[in-house]
Parts: C-alpha cells; structure tokens; sequence
C-alpha cells in the first residue's frame, strides 16, 4: 500500500474517532451546511465545531463548498470509502475463520453432550 | 452487562493496535479448546475459503513456540506466523509474540514481533473472544494491516489496487 494512502488511512481514523465528528458527518450525509447549521444541535460553542470540522477538513472527509458567504461544509466520499474497505476486508476474513469455528464448537458441543449421555447409559447398566 | 457480538467486529483502540471482537455460542473452556488445540485450530483459523493450513504447531505453555503457516490451493502461494507464548491461563486467557512470516504473498515491511493478547469471557452460555495485537508502533500497524496481515491474499491485494486506483485522488 502506498504511503500516502496509509497516512490518509491513519487522519481518517484519527477523525472518525470522535463522537461529535461522526455525528456531524451524519449530518453532512443529508446535504452541505454551514458552520451555524452544523453547530445548532450541539450544546458546544462554534469555535469548538469549527475545530472538529478542521479536523474533518485536514483528513479530506468535509471540503468546502463555494458559496463565499455561507461557506457550507459537504461530506467527500473517498476516505471514508478507502476506510471501510480496509477495515471490512480485515473484518470479512476473521469473521469467515470465525463461522468455521462457530461450525468447530456446534461439533465439539453435540460430541461431548453424546460422550456424556453414552457414560450416563454404561453408569445406568452398571448399576443394573 | 455487556451485549454479545454475534458479527465480528473491529476497532482501534490506540493507533498502534486492532482488537477483533466476536462471540460464540459455546462454554470458555470448549472456545479455548478451539484456540489451543492444533488439530482444532486449522480447522477454522483459514480466512477466506480457498486457503488451507498445512503447518500449525502449537506448544501451548509459557516460553513454548507455535507455527502457523497457510497455502493457497490456487495458486501455492505461502505466508505464516510464528512466535512465543508468554502468559497461558486457561481457559481465560492467552498472550503470545506474533512474527510475520511474508512467505511469498506479503510484503516485505521490517517490523518486530506484535503482541497479541487474546481473551475468552463467558457470559451465560455465550463466550466473547477478544483478540487486541499491539504493533508497537502505529507504522508497523498500518503496515501489517494494509497489506493483509491476516487475510495476506493476492486476491485482496488486487481488489484493493483496483479499489485505490477507481479512487480519485485527493
């Protein structure tokens, strides 16, 4: 993978992991707004907004729109894209390893239940 | 309480690690079985369909070593693991060192040895397993995972070059 990709990988994930960025990318999922509109459903002051969207500008998920005035933010596809894909590939081979295992345990439950009841008949014609 | 995860799930806790996360219909001890047992383990540790698991060598005591290696029936292509148990406590918990072995699949990225540290909780009859490798460093997690550290298959290298390349550049 190239390096730039990885360090675009790396402010992704940086950005993503806050609360209040994910819920403004939500936001930004139904259309581009302004700094006020983005800051209206959160109790924090816009300064602190306008820090969250820097980072979310830095990592290349929000890009400004032209309007000179408003200056909306709007939601840029293509890092979210290169993160998913990266973690749904890591995520889809363990989870096919962990569906076999699933399968491994359903066996290793339905011997021992057998082995168990197998003991229990000899004990009972022991007992006999 | 926490809820089980019944899809595997995962996260980044701090830049330099990956936990995977997933629960399973079975006791602790029957999961930590699965994990320890070699026999077991190659029966499911595979990744995708289409790989098999010709060396697991498992000596599951503290400084015992283990050796997974896998294949590709299509193409022979090889990678593996290998590393060192330092703490086993069954059936609750596991570390061991983890060296990759690029084989002929991966890349060839200098990294020291992560340490994995795998857990079973159980909680009513459903075992959570949480598996969290620690880098050391957020270069060699990036490296290790990007390249498909565990899913280390051509297959997925070229869906992600095609991936990178459909991708504008930002």
């Amino acid at each position: 993978m190239k390096p730039d990709v990885s360090n675009r990988l790396d402010a992704t994930f940086l950005a993503l992991a806050d609360p209040t960025r994910r819920a403004i990318l939500a936001r930004l999922a139904s259309g581009e707004a302004s700094v006020t509109e983005l800051a209206e459903p959160f109790a924090i002051s816009q300064p602190a907004i306008s820090k969250h969207l820097k980072v979310l500008e830095r990592a290349g998920l929000i890009s400004v729109g032209q309007d000179a005035q408003r200056r909306p933010r709007r939601l840029e596809g293509t890092p979210l894209a290169e993160a998913s894909a990266w973690l749904e590939r890591y995520r889809a081979a363990w989870e096919t390893s962990f569906q076999r295992l699933d399968g491994l345990l359903d066996e290793m439950q339905r011997a021992s239940t057998a082995s168990k009841r197998g003991r229990q008949q000899t004990m009972r014609r022991k007992r006999r | 309480m926490r809820t089980t995860i019944d899809r595997a799930e995962v996260t980044q806790p701090s830049d330099r690690e990956v936990q995977v996360t997933r629960s399973f219909r079975a006791p602790q001890a029957l999961v930590y079985r699965a994990y320890t047992e070699p026999e077991l383990v190659r029966r499911w540790l595979l990744g995708p369909p289409g790989w098999s698991m010709p060396v697991c060598e498992m000596d599951v005591r503290v400084g015992g070593r283990y050796r997974w290696r896998w294949r590709s029936d299509e193409n022979g292509a090889e990678f593996g693991f290998s590393g060192t148990f330092r703490e086993v406590r069954p059936p609750s918990k596991l570390v061991h060192t983890e060296a990759y072995d690029p084989g002929t699949v991966g890349d060839d990225f200098p990294r020291n040895d992560a340490i994995v540290t795998v857990t079973f909780m159980q909680e009513g009859d459903r075992t959570t397993v949480t598996t969290l490798v620690d880098f050391g460093s957020k270069q060699a997690r990036d490296a290790a995972v990007a390249t498909g550290m565990t899913d280390g298959m051509e297959q997925s290298y070229q869906l992600l070059d095609r991936l990178l390349d459909e991708q504008p550049r930002a």
